[in-house]
């Protein structure tokens, strides 16, 4: 109850008369001041004193550029990479008599990179735009000079203005509530856009303006408001009406919001506060944290690497050249005499050697910029962006259900998700359902209720031998539905079987009048607003939780019909259980008195039909067993036994007690509580509480709800699943111990086997002290006690550690308090990282996020979150990996998250599948980019040591230019979108090889280096089999000679050929795409070899004809290229057999027992899978064609 | 059809090859590398070894005693006659064509600088096209262009030779001896030399100002610059037969200054193969690649045999010694 109850209650409150707390209420004194500064005349936008205030308008604009500084804005955040700006910094360079090739073909590749990426900035602000478009030309009614409603757009709005918004209109701008079609000037308020949750909140206008309900009576509308400076606090308010000569104080009740929606009202009249960016929603949009995986951050610092060894090889170069260029007049006398040193610039000047070195440095730096893959990034960038789309499509992470498929919100993080080490999850609506379902109770000591809940189930089968699983799983499906197949007809939220209560029944048990009294409490102590359809006359509820609405439809399906409710009356169609027959019953409402969770309890007082008045109360067992009388106890014992069974099948449960009160009672009661709670001081909530808690005496108990959160469909194989990759599970929830821990059993999260540690305050001496009430003493014992627990857990696992005993810790909320103190904080997550799997109960939202922090620097590991509510939001944005469950609970939880899917169970398939083949992907891809550059990059320094390291390039200025773009980066980004190296069936069959990407295995120094040793070796076969093979002599038989033009093309082709085999041989999986661009591209360098070939001179300068005339036609050019790409490939396919041979990874184990058929696989069981997924995706096109 | 492929697209599942390095591949590619190899090898070394090359450095033999100490001066020195005979001993019958090769050693025709001296523009248009700033610093002297501009033009070989068997004269074919796109389409047939060689410093050879520059094929081999610092150019074909023990008689001109920095000169003749001219390395690295591959193979196969180690086992991997739960 309390997680669900807790959620929805941040700022609405049903009525002006409850305890609605505005901590800001003492701030009123504060108007006029600094930040409250803020005037408003009302309904006299064109007073001068309101011009010259000069408030903005109403036009928002949510794009990150305009058309005027989109260019110089974009260009800027591109060149925030270093990579870029080194890249920008050359291309100036280029223009200078310094840069080794030409200009163009520096640009050229730099154009289309940035080019590439403005575009996609460009497309998606575009996006933003035509949003912002439509929302500033929307229509809305504005009071006019002439006294009626005239359309106008929403940009146009002033602050000041008169609006009227009717039934199902989006808010303009922040409004304050004037009037409404109901008479006492309510409102109900949809605010999702906000904060995600789909319930109605209702507003109240003063009763002052309430009464401007007329056209007319606006003509002599005149008041000013002075309230807060706009700011980003949605649930606060802080204003005073000035209004008939009175000052009335505003608060969030009157004040509707932008973006909110208008609901179940005719219309409302208000006046515009705040405007366009002033207004609260547009000051709450900031950009969320962005978040970097650790793989992107490990390649920034290879980037460095090679920057530095970009440096260091162009100083070795420049040295050298500066040497040759000083020798070359030695004793006033030419050396090199065909270079003419006595008359040159000072770029080759022997007198100024150094200089010249300088230069050429500047020079080198430029030539060997190969070695930075200027593509990376936006290679990259696009292998995410299509391994995210992917994601979305996968057949297998969508819920038909819904109509949801997985979508990743972002895809920066795909990576990461191969890597996760520890998963946060929510328990409600993460791991269960979240669809509340009453499912049992217990009236005057008997229980009722005949459904078996999940973890009833999961409590047999444990003390069952464990049948053969798929059975077993089989055998779940029809179990689950199994109110189905009984009811006929399935009520949402209701799942209670028993005849002996349904169909009105339950007149003829013993205790009805108590029955009676039970089910009038859940119809009537509850802040649900009804929902009555007009066409079938069938009711529905918004409700502030599922729970609540649980009750609700409960009392509902049971004969206690809630129909309607206003300020003042709750009405119910009731089973008179003396007639029979269905009557009308009104109850004055009187005081609803708050659930919180301090309070942990709800009450409402009434006065019936017969005068008589009631307190009807529910709340947690904690709090109201004590609050019996004496005379209500009487069947205490037999539900006490009933609650801990419950609790023990994992229901969530609640006490329902009601009491009689007299009039003088009340009056007195009253008079006590009004006063406090229209007190303006710090101490009102106490006060209240306080006032409440006299009341809340004497109950008599009538018996006891429990609800069933309904695991999700799979969680506990899923879990299991994720167990068994290596990742640890941490279980964070606001429910009680008992129920965590059972939820935990069922979703196989505790196993038998394993060795509990419970830390708790629980403890008699604590609940001594307790209530002695000394805070300090408290507070003292209580840390103590955590340290001891903490201490002894530690020993407990250390004494362990060589057997194979796993543990499972469970801590409650306010150990968990003292344990995330400085001094505790590191032993307790010493021992909860050393258990399988951790279960946080009674957390709070802020714990959770504390938590999250705590294990994503403690351990250094990734973390993944995954949650559904607005309250787990914190939790979500602090992870590496924040994952939403597109659930029932509203979107603010997607809305921060990076991932966002529809059930738990598909996490299994997004980390175990997806997470790992990204992973490997992008790990691949970086590694072979290094290499691949390198290959190509140190061919060019092999080279110039043989130029006299003059900076002379060994190609084409267009062979080089085109490397990264045409002739290598395809294969590249097929490697980093469509790779496997297993299947996902043998993925999720073998979840130990996620551990490649929690060890990071893939992605180590080591291998990285190894990598980049590879491209050197590699780019030395290439160099020195050429050269030493080609040296001096003909190399056809009509005697010609290699020069530098043939020897380029030639080096050029074995570079090609080398890197693109190279990618052949490190795939594992080989469909037409792979084979197409690896060929191609390889293809496409000879295509392009011939076509640059044949244009005029000019253009093609020293390809001209080259392959044509002097290359193709010879044997050896075509024997030279062979043995190179062999030679260069044989030492990584060396390594790779023996390696794969005798010190295989777990990949290739499983490839390797795949290919030898002990897998079982592909010719038998997919295929038939797949036809049948087939099959079911044709039928459902010829659905959407008819 | 389409949707199944459109479907195993989209969830990743299109057929594909799935290639494993099983012992049996591995051994099977070694093997056929080494097999595929080695032929080729012996073929290789084969043609390479039924050329005959003889090769004869002349460049300090050619500098008379008197200057043995100084070849600066000496080459500089236009008063000296530069006339200089070799006598050559073909040790293996050689059969026509005969290509006849300079070669240079140590001389950097590859330097950034040397590389860009030059206009093709120029080469193509003649004195109608007036940018030769890429010729710097050879692009004009006295006030006027040159034609053919640039230091690589300027520094145009010279040496020349001439052969005789006993006393019969050989016959050196210099025409064809570069490319044929080059001649037609990088050399204009109406540029003809201009203002060349008329500077304060007189680099290499001279060219004849009646003769258009596609016809000038001593200078087009010249201007297509060498890779490496040591190189050859053709210099011309002998189209008969040399005989074993035939002596063949060189009188060349040592014009061309390689003492400066320290360069050096040599005469080739040499007949061709298939592959083209001399050189073993293309064969001895193709065997030893087969071989070293062959080997490979059989130590890959020695210690599959000697540790035979059920795949399954997964102990040896190090992160897997660590406990993870069940």
């Amino acid at each position: 109850m309390r997680g669900g109850m807790g959620k929805g209650i941040h700022f609405s409150k049903l009525y002006t008369f409850s305890c609605f707390r505005s901590k800001f209420e003492d701030e009123h004194g504060q108007l006029g001041q600094r930040g409250y500064s803020r005037i408003v005349f009302c309904n006299d936008p064109d007073n001068p004193e309101a011009v010259q205030l000069k408030y903005r308008g109403n036009y928002v604009s949510t794009t990150k550029y305009t058309a005027l500084n989109f260019i110089p804005k974009s260009l800027f955040e591109q060149f925030r990479r270093v990579a870029n700006l080194y890249f920008l910094v050359v291309a100036c360079v280029s223009f200078s008599p310094l840069a080794p090739y030409t200009a163009v073909s520096v640009l050229a590749p730099l154009l289309m990179v940035i080019g590439a990426t403005m575009a996609k900035e460009g497309v998606e602000d575009w996006r933003r735009r035509k949003q912002d478009i439509e929302a500033n030309n929307r229509k809305v009614e504005v009071y006019g000079k002439n006294h009626v409603f005239n359309e106008t757009r929403w940009k146009n709005l002033r602050v000041g203005d008169l609006v009227k918004i009717y039934k199902d209109e989006y808010f303009p701008a922040d409004l304050l509530l004037l009037s409404s079609s109901y008479e006492d000037g309510i409102c109900y308020v949809e605010t999702m856009n906000l904060d995600g949750e789909t319930n109605l909140k209702l507003k109240h206008a003063l009763d002052e303006t309430a009464s401007l309900r007329d056209v007319r009576s606006f003509q002599n509308f005149k008041s000013t408001i002075k309230c807060e400076d706009p700011n980003e606090h949605l649930y606060s308010f802080v204003g005073t009406l000035y209004y008939g000569g009175q000052h009335h104080p505003l608060s969030l009740q009157q004040i509707l919001l932008r973006d909110s929606k208008l609901r179940n009202t005719d219309y409302i009249y208000g006046v515009v506060v705040f405007t366009g960016h002033d207004t609260k929603v547009m000051q709450n949009a900031t950009d969320p944290p962005s978040k970097r995986s650790r793989i992107e951050r490990r390649m920034d610092k290879i980037i460095y690497i090679l920057f530095s060894t970009l440096i260091l090889i162009s100083l070795t170069g420049s040295m050298f050249f500066g040497v040759d260029t000083k020798n070359d007049i030695r004793g006033g006398e030419l050396k090199r005499w065909y270079l003419r040193p006595d008359k040159t610039t000072v770029f080759f000047d022997p007198k100024r050697a150094s200089l010249a070195a300088f230069f050429h440095f500047l020079t080198g730096l430029m030539l060997y910029g190969y070695l930075i893959p200027i593509s990376l990034y936006v290679s990259i960038e696009v292998v995410k962006v299509l391994q995210s789309i992917f994601i979305n499509q996968d057949r297998d992470m969508y819920y038909e259900e819904t109509d949801k498929p997985a979508r990743a919100r972002t895809s920066d993080l795909n990576e990461e998700l191969g890597q996760v080490d520890t998963i946060l999850s929510d328990k409600t609506g993460t791991l269960t359902c979240n669809s509340m379902e009453f499912v049992k109770c217990s009236i005057a000591g008997v229980a009722y209720g005949r459904g078996m809940t999940e973890v009833e189930r999961a409590l047999a089968k444990r003390k069952r031998s464990r049948p053969h699983e798929v059975t077993d799983s089989s055998s779940d499906l029809p179990e689950c539905n199994d109110h189905v197949v009984d009811s006929g007809k399935p009520v949402k939220g209701f799942n209670f079987r028993d005849e002996r209560v349904t169909n009105g029944n339950w007149v003829n048990e013993p205790h009805s009048d108590l029955i009676q009294k039970f089910f009038r409490v859940l119809a009537i102590c509850h802040t649900a607003i009804p929902d009555v359809r007009k066409e079938s006359g069938e009711i529905s509820y918004e409700a502030e939780s599922p729970d609540e609405a649980a009750f609700v439809i409960a009392a509902r399906e049971l004969g206690f019909e809630f129909f309607e409710r206003t300020q003042t009356s709750i009405s119910l169609h009731e089973l008179d259980h003396e007639s029979g027959r269905k009557v009308n019953r009104s109850y004055t409402l009187l005081h609803v008195l708050e659930f919180s969770s301090a309070r942990k309890r709800m009450s409402v007082i009434v006065k019936n039909a017969e005068n008589q008045l009631l307190l009807l109360c529910k709340g947690a067992d904690s709090v109201m067993f004590e609050r019996l009388s004496k005379d209500g106890r009487l069947f205490l014992a037999k539900t006490m036994d009933h609650l801990n069974k419950y609790a023990e099948a994992g229901l969530r449960t609640l006490v329902v007690a009601y009491r009689e009160l007299s009039e003088q009672e009340y009056k007195s009661w009253e008079e006590e509580f009004l006063p406090a709670k229209t007190s303006v001081s710090a101490a009102r909530d106490a006060l209240i509480d306080a006032a409440c808690d006299k009341i809340e005496r004497d109950l008599i108990l009538l018996g006891v709800t429990a609800v069933e959160d309904k695991l999700q469909k799979g969680v506990p194989e899923c879990i299991d699943k994720l167990s068994k990759a290596g990742i640890k599970i941490w279980v964070l929830t606001g429910d009680k111990m008992e129920t965590a821990i059972n939820i935990g059993h069922a979703c196989s999260l505790l196993t038998k086997g394993m060795k509990q540690i419970v830390i708790t305050l629980d403890s008699p001496d604590i609940s001594d002290l307790e209530k002695q009430g000394d805070k300090e003493a408290i507070q003292k014992a209580s840390r103590e006690s955590i340290a001891k627990q903490i201490g002894e857990a530690k020993a407990q696992i250390i004494a362990r550690k060589e057997s194979s005993v796993t543990f499972g810790l469970i801590i409650d909320g306010m150990s968990l308090d003292f344990a995330l103190t400085k001094s505790l904080e590191s032993s307790f997550l010493e021992v909860a990282v050393n258990c399988a799997s951790v279960i946080c109960c009674r957390s709070s939202p802020k714990q959770k996020a504390r938590v999250t922090k705590l294990v994503k620097v403690g351990t250094g590991k990734t973390t993944l979150a995954i949650g559904d509510g607005a309250n787990d939001v914190g939790m979500l944005q602090e992870a590496d990996i924040g994952v939403g469950i597109s659930g029932v609970e509203g979107m603010q939880a997607v809305m921060s998250s990076d991932f966002a899917i529809a059930q738990f169970r598909f996490l299994e398939r997004l980390l175990l599948v997806h997470g790992h083949w990204c992973y490997r992907r992008i790990t691949m891809m970086i590694c072979y980019f290094f290499y691949k550059n390198i290959t190509f990059g140190f061919t060019l320094f092999w080279f110039e040591a043989h130029a006299s390291f003059s900076g002379q390039p060994a190609y084409n200025d267009w062979y080089m230019s085109f490397y990264n773009v045409f002739f290598t980066s395809l294969p590249v980004i097929a490697l980093g979108v469509f790779d496997q190296d297993v299947s996902a069936r043998l993925c999720l069959k073998h979840p130990l090889l996620y551990q490649e990407g929690v060890q990071n295995i893939l992605f180590t120094w080591h291998r990285i280096l190894s990598w980049m040793l590879n491209g050197v070796i590699s780019s030395m076969i290439i160099f020195f089999f050429i050269t030493n093979s080609i040296v001096n002599q003909a190399f056809r038989r009509d005697g010609h000679l290699v020069d530098y033009e043939v020897l380029g093309v030639t080096m050029y082709t074995c570079v090609v050929w080398a890197v693109n085999c190279q990618m052949a041989l490190s795939i594992n999986y080989f469909t037409w795409i792979q084979h197409f661009f690896i060929w191609g591209s390889i293809a496409f360098w000879y295509t392009f070899l011939v076509i640059y070939g044949a244009l005029p001179l000019k253009v093609s300068t020293t390809a001209y004809q080259v392959f044509v005339e002097a290359c193709a036609p010879s044997p050896f050019y075509w024997l030279a290229t062979l043995l190179v790409v062999v030679s260069t490939l044989l030492p990584y396919f060396a390594y790779r057999s023996f390696q794969t041979r005798f010190k295989p990874m777990y990949h290739d184990i499983i490839q390797r027992r795949r290919s030898e058929g002990s897998e079982a696989e592909v010719s038998a069981e997919l295929p038939v899978r797949v036809k049948e997924k087939i099959d079911h995706l044709k039928e459902r096109l010829k659905h959407r064609e008819s | 059809m389409d949707a199944v492929a459109m479907y195993q697209f989209t969830q990743q599942s299109l057929p594909a090859c799935k290639p494993v390095l099983t012992p049996a591949w591995v051994t099977t590619t070694f093997f056929l590398v080494g097999a595929l190899f080695i032929p080729i090898g012996l073929v290789s070394l084969h043609a390479s070894h039924s050329v005959v090359e003889i090769v004869d450095r002349y460049d300090s033999e050619c500098v008379p005693d008197l200057f043995k100490s100084n070849k600066v001066v000496y080459i500089k020195d236009m008063s000296i006659h530069k006339n200089c005979s070799r006598h050559l001993k073909v040790h293996k019958h050689m059969k026509a064509p005969i290509f006849i090769y300079y070669q240079l050693d140590n001389y950097y025709q590859n330097h950034r600088r040397y590389v860009k001296s030059r206009s093709d523009q120029q080469l193509l248009h003649g004195l109608q096209h007036n940018d030769t700033s890429s010729c710097t610093p050879e692009e004009s002297s006295n006030g006027l262009p040159i034609v053919p501009c640039g230091l690589i033009a300027w520094s145009l070989f010279n040496d020349t030779y001439s052969f005789s068997r006993g006393t019969h004269k050989l016959r050196v074919n210099r025409k064809n001896i570069a490319w044929k796109s080059d001649r037609n389409h990088k050399f204009g047939k109406q540029v003809y030399p201009f203002n060349f060689q008329n500077g304060t410093l007189i680099g290499g050879g001279k060219l004849d100002p009646n003769i258009p520059l596609s016809d000038q094929e001593d200078l087009i081999v010249w201007m297509r610059t060498a890779a490496l610092p040591s190189f050859r150019k053709l210099y011309g074909r002998i189209e008969e037969d040399l005989n074993v023990d035939d002596v063949v008689v060189v009188n060349l001109l040592n014009n061309y200054n390689t003492y400066s920095f320290g360069g050096t000169k040599k005469l080739v003749l040499s007949t061709s193969s298939w592959l083209g001219g001399r050189n073993n390395f293309l064969g001895m690295a193709y065997t030893s690649v087969g071989f070293s591959s062959i080997l490979v193979a059989f130590v890959f196969l020695l210690l599959h045999v000697r540790n035979p180690r059920p795949y399954g086992d997964t102990s040896c991997i190090s992160w897997n010694r660590k406990s993870i739960s069940s």
